[in-house]
């Protein structure tokens, strides 16, 4: 079925009788060219690639509850393409791309709203630190502008211009950054999958790999055996417990990271805006609530709910910066399992066992890489071989040293991210 | 949330600082080779469920400890001065 205006016309006015369900409920075959493990928003857009991509027919994705119910459902909806590091850009770049196109290619709407995004520095060394930042987004092809005091000022009045401790010197702002919405992502994807045959089975946990000399030849489900050619683990926070069904150790701590949501208010806040000296970052969603989040917790967790200390620090950094909040009223705060490498960037590589992939590790970032990430792993499972723009995102990067890639140059090491 | 410093008693989670996993406290021998210092600096056992942790009492006691929590409801089951653990 087609969405349209006229359908969604007809329907209005037939009490909405014809809509179907967007995908199929099939049972598992016993065999697949490709099982995707992780029907989150990763898995689905790798679905959705290597069928419409690479032309692959006989695909699965096994998703242990429903799908989209993990971080693609549990994020602050930010997309943007504002990296430095070569590895990290290009690849963010080809992402946002994709983005730019994917309410009309899924013919679903994701609500993609390119607002713009404001980051704001707060002292000399940021500003210049932000400068080169902007630089090389230019460099690559995207956009960044350099606002100064009365340029922030002119764009987000209702900031705090009069507190000393952390002045305002100026915002990067990336006009083509902005916010999608998050189900709609997971749901579009979902329905184009299911559309191109890949068949989308819920209610499905990965319990076993199966591995022959050195080869994957298929999982152990709590639905049965399925055998696969090719396996890809797109699990996110989970990913190191998947992974060790295959025997394998991955360079990733699972993290909590709170994001809070307050009632729902006229508009008020048009762009996306992170502060610079604490870590806090808000947007305003289409349904009026002010959606914000700060800095991981810092202990490991899969708990999906973080403690006071870091709640207390997000609302105190939010009304240093903008103390007009300050009477909203908080609706819900909530916590997503952050899969944490060392340099806090990426992985998407071929795993030690053949047939065997990885995606994971896209630490509190994973959002605006749904599209990117799930066609360059389409790319690397159809092909054997890294899409171009994700090349940098290897598995090896911190046993050999090369091609770190620590965005915040903290150090490429556990706990700094 | 509270751990339970065996000097200091029951105190906030803010005192403290978490720095890793407690497999931290088995270093490779120096000449174990390229795969074990890899395997020791960036892999991660990553449990979820009952696991040993290294925390820091920086504003309490300055001890380093071993922590042992449940990593899918933050219980904690317990914690030892890291030098006792160590031994």
């Amino acid at each position: 079925m087609r969405y349209n205006a006229l359908k969604i016309l007809t329907e209005g006015l037939t009490g909405n009788r014809g809509w179907r369900p967007a995908w199929r409920t099939p049972e598992p075959k016993p065999e697949y060219d490709v099982v995707i493990i992780g029907g989150g928003g990763h898995g689905l857009s790798t679905a959705y690639y290597l069928a419409k991509e690479h032309g692959l027919q006989n695909i699965a994705v096994l998703e242990k509850s429903r799908l989209g119910l993990g971080n693609v459902g549990r994020n602050t909806t930010i997309v943007r393409a504002n990296y430095f590091l070569p590895g990290n850009s290009e690849f963010y770049s080809m992402s946002l791309k994709l983005w730019e196109g994917l309410s009309a290619d899924l013919n679903y709407n994701v609500m993609h709203s390119q607002r713009g995004l404001i980051n704001l520095f707060h002292s000399d060394g940021q500003r210049d630190a932000f400068a080169r930042r902007g630089n090389a987004m230019i460099n690559q092809g995207d956009d960044a502008v350099l606002l100064g005091r009365e340029g922030v000022r002119k764009m987000l009045p209702y900031l705090d211009f009069e507190q000393g401790r952390f002045p305002i010197y100026g915002g990067l702002y990336h006009p083509r950054g902005g916010t999608a919405r998050h189900d709609a992502v997971a749901w579009g994807y979902a329905r184009g999958a299911d559309a191109r045959g890949v068949d989308l089975v819920q209610n499905c946990e990965v319990t076993g790999i199966d591995v022959e000399a050195g080869r994957v030849t298929g999982v152990q489900t709590t639905r049965g055996a399925i055998r696969a050619r090719k396996v890809a683990i797109v699990t996110a926070g989970r990913s190191g417990q998947v992974a060790a069904m295959a025997g394998l150790r991955l360079p990733i701590e699972s993290h909590v990271l709170q994001a809070f949501v307050t009632e729902g208010l006229k508009p008020v806040i048009d762009h996306v805006i992170s502060f610079g000296m604490g870590h806090f970052y808000i947007s305003q969603s289409d349904k009026g609530g002010l959606v914000f989040g700060g800095d991981l917790d810092f202990y490991p967790s899969y708990a999906q709910r973080g403690n006071l200390p870091m709640a207390e620090h997000v609302m105190e950094a939010g009304m240093t910066l903008m103390p007009m909040i300050g009477k909203a009223r908080l609706l819900r705060s909530w916590g997503g399992i952050m899969d944490m490498t060392p340099d806090g960037s990426p992985i998407i590589d071929k795993s030690p066992v053949d047939g065997l992939y990885l995606d994971c590790g896209w630490c509190y970032g994973g959002f605006k890489a749904v599209p990117g990430s799930g066609f360059a792993l389409a790319h690397l499972i159809a092909q054997d071989r890294p899409h171009p723009d994700a090349a940098g995102f290897r598995l090896d990067r911190f046993r050999t040293g090369h091609g770190l890639m620590d965005e915040e140059g903290t150090g490429a090491q556990h706990n700094l991210h | 949330m509270r751990l339970p410093c065996p000097l200091c008693g029951p105190r906030d989670s803010r005192e403290f600082t978490p720095i890793g996993g407690a497999e931290l406290l088995t270093r490779p021998a120096p000449e174990a080779g390229e795969a074990a210092w890899d395997d020791y600096l960036h892999n991660r056992a990553n449990a979820c469920g009952p696991s040993r942790e290294l925390w820091y009492h920086g504003a309490g006691c300055a001890s380093w400890l071993v922590v042992e929590r449940n990593t899918a409801t933050h219980d904690v089951l317990g914690v030892t001065l890291a030098r006792e653990a160590a031994r």
